[in-house]
């Protein structure tokens, strides 16, 4: 198993927000978790990637139980993440901001920058060349040199993108990508992350585009009230009775 | 044991104070999310009005309370419309700077127009009375009833009218406040102008026991944070018990470990807390 | 590149007026009020590199500075040690203490860190004062030697200390350039920006703020010791929370988060304040809302504001000239001109 979970669940006070989950990231292909709103995704998100401990129950990337270790050492195994709000520096450039996305691969320290040592310096040339590469993936050449804050939504996105791939990860786990995007840069970044399964790393994700989803994911998990209720691929879930009435009865579908 | 009762009360006398300038803290924190660096400047301020308004205008001390009262809580609302609201979405750091640059120059202006002499308050009630085998001055006794009753007074207030049911719905959520159709700018306001209110009360008791200068504010708005973060930040009877609960330490700690190192026990109780629960004793999860 | 040059051009400038500063007055009382700038300069720099870049706000850093002072006129008073060994030492002693506070401050955030810091600051100014029998309490210490030679040079003169000074703030300069233009700096920038997406692109938050806090404590300390031997006496004032918050302002006038904001702050401040010797402890009343005004208004200070007209203007000039120079600007040239073979 590359990446999977057993019986994860996670309680905040009285309200149980993910329930005895087991889900697996089948190695290179894309992922998606949907469900209505409030269904526990993000949460779910949040202690696979270790910012949440969960209450109980395990995750294991790579035969390696990492349920209880920090964020960042998760980060270091190959483990990266988007969030919905970008989160970016916007009074610094895209370049900038992509950077400090492989410094995990780097070694150099407080003492190696005081000396400009020449191990900072080949590191610094690494993180700049790798900066260079996922900008040019994503699709950034362009505004590279711009400041983050006079972005489009859409570029934002693409930056964040940029700044997960920059930690050399294995798989990417991107919360709602195409949130607040309209239709035509939703097929543009659909095309992208396509592009990153195709360059062999694994993309699980959280969204509410569900013409987005079909059309893009091998498999889908349904959570509903923190529970999975189904788990298939895109025809099984559009024609599962239990997903349907999950959605018909909670909210809309975005 | 006489010395241990005679403490106890003391540790209450002092504990009302502490209790209402908490409160004060913890309002404003609860609905702005502000640590308020310049609340101590608010109580120093308020000594000094009352004093001004007894020795210059020869106001009686109850008058000149209420004097004081409104005016440092228009201070108060004023420091809300002209710095914290401005800067209502600015990162977190600068709402303390900008708070720090209150304080500063409310104290500098009090030392301007006050002098840094140490001053009295006279009190009518500085009688000294013999109670149960206990010996302490009116104005002690004084204390701790008007504290309790303010804080019964604020207790009714917030609880029972409508206006005080909207500043603890913006205490609990923001957002939805906003949604069901609460005013938060005049919640706020009004907010400011009770923790203003509150410190001047504070200082106003507490000046004839103690004395009046420009630095008076520094330690207690720091034992107020270490109340509130004992108490939870934003809880109404968490500041009341934490400020009791200090209060109490410090005075058995005066008798019985230093009186030299009394003011250092709040600050070791909050480095130990800290220490063990880095976001804050009852935490409400979140940072 | 042409503005690389420009901004080395200025910072040389700078330097070269600090080095012949002494010769243009005759007036020592202006060479005092100099030296005494650049070392609180040095404890600005301290601040900026924990507030400005990695985004927390200590208010214990007097407490440090006084900390480094003490250290350095206890060994040398009290001890009798070699001026420069417990020159050194304060330092040392200094980084300790602030690595021991660090991890247990660092473990709280925001509104917590100054809360702490602030309590931790007045702990630590209650035992200088309280704690008699090593500090003399009230009375302050006094006779703490000026440096001791090194080498020929002898620093007794007001001039060679004012060198003294300068070479210490030069190196303390040189270090936090280095440091925000490397991979750290950047690592800080991003504790900064956001704590959450830094953790989750594998930076070990705790032990990059660790550092920065110690060496932020270091140069407060630095600032100390250089204070405790140009002064020659301290007493238990030199760790209250005012001296914190006189830091402060410099470093918010000049541009917190900037390179050059320590030194336009307190050279700025540190003058006016000499120029309005009769408002002396009512300074406040000024400063006071100062630093709330700009909080609000120009929330990055001098340095910050200039820089950022400059920009705008920049960018209404030639849009394309700035864009491709702003992003070189802020990195050395080692890999721009590199040409990109992935993809």
């Amino acid at each position: 198993m590359f990446l999977e979970t057993k019986g994860l669940t996670k309680r905040f006070g009285g309200n149980t927000a993910v329930n005895n989950v087991d889900f697996t990231v089948e190695q290179g292909k894309i992922n998606a978790i949907i469900g209505p709103n409030g269904a526990g995704k993000s949460t779910f998100f949040n202690l696979i990637s270790g910012f949440h401990p969960p209450t109980s129950g395990q995750v294991i990337f790579k035969g390696q139980d990492v349920t209880k270790m920090p964020a960042n050492k998760i980060a270091e195994l190959g483990v990266a993440r988007t969030f919905q709000t970008t989160n970016l520096f916007e009074q610094s450039t895209v370049l900038d901001n992509v950077i400090v996305g492989h410094r995990l691969r780097t070694k150099s320290t407080l003492f190696d920058a005081i000396f400009r040592t020449g191990r900072l310096k080949t590191e610094e040339a690494i993180c700049r060349e790798k900066a260079m590469e996922v900008i040019e993936f994503t699709g950034l050449m362009h505004v590279m040199g711009k400041q983050v804050g006079s972005l489009s939504q859409e570029e934002k996105k693409r930056t964040a993108f940029a700044l997960a791939l920059a930690t050399d990860p294995e798989i990417v786990f991107l919360d709602e990508p195409a949130a607040g995007i309209n239709p035509d840069e939703t097929e543009g970044l659909a095309e992208l992350i396509k592009q990153i399964a195709k360059k062999g790393i694994t993309v699980c994700l959280i969204e509410h585009k569900m013409k987005m989803i079909m059309k893009l994911a091998d498999k889908i998990m349904v959570l509903n009230y923190g529970e999975k209720i189904a788990e298939g691929t895109p025809e099984q879930i559009q024609n599962n009775p239990t997903v349907i009435k999950a959605y018909l009865g909670g909210s809309a579908i975005a | 044991m006489e010395i241990f009762v005679q403490q106890m009360f003391n540790g209450l006398t002092i504990g009302s104070v502490y209790a209402l300038v908490a409160l004060g803290l913890t309002l404003v924190y609860g609905i702005l999310h502000i640590p308020n660096f310049a609340h101590g400047a608010l109580y120093m301020m308020g000594g000094y009005i009352t004093l001004t308004m007894m020795t210059n205008f020869g106001l009686h001390y109850w008058l000149a309370i209420l004097v004081s009262i409104l005016a440092v809580g228009l201070i108060g609302v004023l420091m809300e419309r002209l710095v914290f609201h401005p800067l209502r979405h600015a990162p977190p750091i600068h709402d303390k700077i900008a708070a720090i640059g209150i304080l500063l120059f409310l104290e500098a202006f009090a030392q301007y127009v006050w002098g840094a002499d140490y001053q009295t308050m006279p009190s009518p009630y500085d009688q000294v009375v013999h109670l149960f085998g206990l010996t302490f001055t009116m104005q002690r006794l004084l204390i701790i009833v008007f504290a309790i009753a303010v804080m019964i007074l604020l207790y009714v207030f917030l609880k029972k009218t409508f206006i005080g049911a909207t500043i603890i719905a913006m205490s609990q959520d923001r957002e939805g406040a906003n949604l069901v159709g609460i005013n938060t700018n005049r919640t706020a306001m009004l907010t400011f102008l009770i923790s203003g209110g509150l410190a001047s009360i504070a200082c106003s008791l507490a000046a004839p026991i103690n004395l009046v200068f420009p630095g008076m504010g520094q330690l207690v708005i720091l034992k107020a944070f270490v109340i509130i973060i004992l108490g939870g930040m934003g809880s109404i009877p968490g500041a009341i018990l934490g400020g009791y609960i200090l209060g109490f330490s410090e005075s058995l700690g005066a008798t019985y470990i230093s009186n030299d190192y009394k003011d250092i026990i709040a600050f070791v109780l909050l480095v130990i807390i800290l220490s063990v629960k880095p976001t804050g004793l009852f935490a409400k999860g979140g940072h | 590149m042409a503005k690389i040059l420009k901004q080395r051009n200025i910072i040389s400038l700078l330097i070269l007026i600090a080095i012949v500063f002494p010769f243009l007055t005759k007036n020592e009382y202006f060479i005092h009020v100099m030296t005494l700038s650049f070392i609180w300069m040095i404890g600005v720099y301290g601040l900026n590199l924990l507030a400005g870049y990695t985004g927390y706000l200590s208010l214990a850093h007097a407490g440090f500075f006084a900390i480094g002072a003490y250290s350095l006129g206890i060994l040398t008073v009290k001890a009798e040690m070699n001026f420069w060994l417990a020159f050194l030492l304060s330092l040392l002693i200094t980084g300790i203490l602030g690595f021991l506070i660090g991890l247990i401050a660092l473990r709280t955030k925001e509104h917590f860190f100054a809360i702490y810091t602030l309590c931790v600051g007045y702990i630590i100014y209650l035992v200088i004062d309280k704690w008699d029998s090593l500090t003399e309490g009230v009375r302050g210490l006094i006779g703490i030697p000026a440096p001791g030679k090194a080498g020929p040079i002898n620093f007794e003169e007001p001039l060679s200390q004012y060198y003294l000074v300068l070479f210490f703030l030069l190196v303390t300069v040189l270090i936090v350039y280095r440091i925000i233009h490397s991979l750290s700096g950047r690592t800080y920038i991003a504790i900064r920006n956001s704590e959450d997406l830094a953790l989750t692109i594998g930076i070990s938050t705790m032990k990059n703020k660790l550092s920065v806090f110690v060496l932020s404590t270091i140069f407060a300390g630095l600032s100390g010791a250089l204070y405790a031997s140009f002064i020659r006496f301290i007493g238990p004032d030199i760790g209250q929370i005012s001296v914190t918050f006189d830091l402060l302002t410099y470093l918010l006038v000049g541009g917190i988060g900037t390179l050059s904001g320590p030194i336009v702050g307190t050279v700025l401040i540190v003058w006016l304040s000499q120029e309005l010797q009769f408002l002396q402890d009512y300074r406040m009343l000024i400063f006071g809302p100062v630093l709330t005004l700009l909080v609000i208004f120009y929330p990055r200070g001098i340095v910050g504001a200039l820089t950022g007209w400059k920009h705008k203007r920049d960018e209404k000039r030639k849009p394309q000239a700035a864009r491709a120079s702003s992003m070189a600007f802020g990195k050395s040239q080692v890999t721009v001109d590199k040409p990109v073979k992935e993809g």
